[in-house]
């Protein structure tokens, strides 16, 4: 192992389609995080959560926080939208779901290379994730 | 050079301060006599600014510092650290992932199979992470932390380790590549060895990153490089990709059990990212071996009170 002159190949064609897949959607991740955070500071759209109540809330374990705010585990979020808070969800949802689609995205090119294996890791790697996501893995409370 | 050095200082000292200083707050009297609520995201956003800058020049990721200080000197629950410390974590390696992967230093190849191996053991993590009383997962935080500081001082690096025999499972992944070495103008071609025990070792990295939320660049140089012979930039860049991935499943579990508090996460987030930026900037002037003994120093402090947090010791 060591330095040696040799000719420098591309980088492989489905690590630069995971780099752009996941270079547009971080982006847009982080734009509509930060205009619905400013939706939410300045108070245009009500929160479900009176932001001078969150102090409250925020020294609690999550077990009692959900139970003293009334909030729902796994994607209830999603029906709560029209709230300043919870609209901030859409942009952390996209950042923590950006990855999913990047491996969906190459799944095709291995499978053209005919890189079984690694398109076999790539779906099982979309299927971990996306359990994580779908909200029935739950943790006991404490 | 001066001017750096005072206003890192000066940054640090404001760092300090004012967590102990909200830490004896009582935060079920802070949450009435706290002040207006926007105070809150205001020092979040510094202090997370500060630690952004702190971070690069200490060479660690931001989730590592994030964890344990927010959770050790601030009226915010460990359960809401945590979560807001993966997403602050995944942040950052989602913002660096593409120019890392186009740039061809952090590996793909690489990644794909550790990554199975560490997202799925990050879900397991974060479920035992949430299942377990507080105080016992703040101790092992703790305990945890001052184990990072000791990796700091003792953990060797290694710029291009030898490898003189592929392993069969290496190979027959075809896990090599080659990258540009810019300091040398050279290419160079890597490959890497040991993987069976470096994805056995990827089983508790995952376990932990997922259970304290903290992102795991710490445990993965050190094992992508001085266990598998990747390259260290190959091992740097491709243990922060990584991150993007094992910190995604992770952050479900913590999204989807209710851990995320906007008003936490994205002052936290922006500050980071953007004081990591500013950090970049510094690093080209500062001496980065004196601000790494800083980091260390305030990890060793951030361990020592979350471990006798946990212990439910008032030393400081």
């Amino acid at each position: 192992m060591g330095a040696k002159e040799i000719k420098k190949p591309g980088t492989a064609e489905e690590q630069v389609l995971y780099a752009s897949v996941l270079e547009k959607g971080m982006l847009l991740g982080l734009g509509i995080l930060v205009i619905t955070f400013i939706v939410y500071v300045l108070g245009i759209l009500e929160p479900y959560v009176p932001v001078g109540e969150l102090s409250r809330y925020w020294s609690m374990n999550v077990h009692d926080y959900l139970q003293a705010a009334n909030i729902h585990p796994g994607w209830w979020w999603a029906s709560q939208l029209g709230k300043g808070d919870f609209l901030n969800f859409i942009g952390i949802a996209l950042l923590a779901g950006v990855t999913i689609i990047c491996y969906a995205a190459i799944i095709p090119t291995l499978l053209r290379k005919k890189d079984i294996v690694y398109a076999v890791l790539a779906l099982l790697e979309v299927i971990v994730l996306s359990a994580a996501a779908s909200g029935l893995i739950a943790a006991g409370g404490h | 050079m001066k001017r750096y050095f005072f206003g890192i200082s000066v940054l640090l000292t404001i760092f300090l301060w004012i967590g102990p200083a909200l830490a004896a707050v009582d935060p079920g009297v802070a949450a009435d006599a706290g002040g207006p609520w926007w105070q809150w995201p205001i020092i979040l956003f510094v202090v997370t600014f500060v630690m952004g800058i702190v971070a690069v020049l200490g060479g660690v990721g931001g989730g590592v510092l994030f964890v344990p200080i927010i959770s050790g000197f601030f009226p915010f629950h460990l359960d809401f650290v945590r979560g807001a410390g993966l997403l602050v974590a995944l942040s950052g390696a989602l913002a660096a992932g593409p120019g890392l992967l186009k740039r061809n230093m952090a590996s793909l190849r690489l990644a794909i199979p550790v990554a199975v191996i560490a997202s799925a053991c990050a879900i397991a993590g974060a479920m035992l992470g949430l299942a377990l009383p507080t105080n016992v997962i703040q101790t092992a935080l703790g305990a945890t932390i001052l184990g990072i500081c000791v990796i700091m001082l003792t953990a060797k690096k290694s710029e291009f380790p030898e490898v003189r025999k592929p392993d069969a499972l290496s190979t027959a992944l075809h896990i090599t590549g080659i990258y540009r070495e810019e300091s040398t103008g050279k290419d160079i071609d890597w490959r890497v060895h040991r993987t069976p025990l470096g994805l056995a070792t990827f089983i508790i990295i995952g376990v932990m990153a997922g259970m304290f939320g903290l992102g795991a660049g710490w445990a993965n140089v050190p094992v992508l490089n001085l266990m598998m012979g990747a390259p260290l930039k190959i091992s740097v860049a491709t243990s922060k990709f990584l991150l993007s991935i094992t910190d995604t499943s992770a952050a479900w579990i913590y999204l989807n059990q209710g851990c995320v508090i906007p008003m936490m996460v994205v002052p936290s987030l922006i500050g980071i990212m953007l004081g990591s930026i500013v950090g970049v900037k510094i690093l080209a002037k500062a001496k980065p071996a004196f601000i790494r003994w800083m980091v260390i120093g305030i990890l060793a402090f951030a361990g020592i009170k979350a471990l006798t947090k946990g212990l439910g010791i008032t030393l400081f």
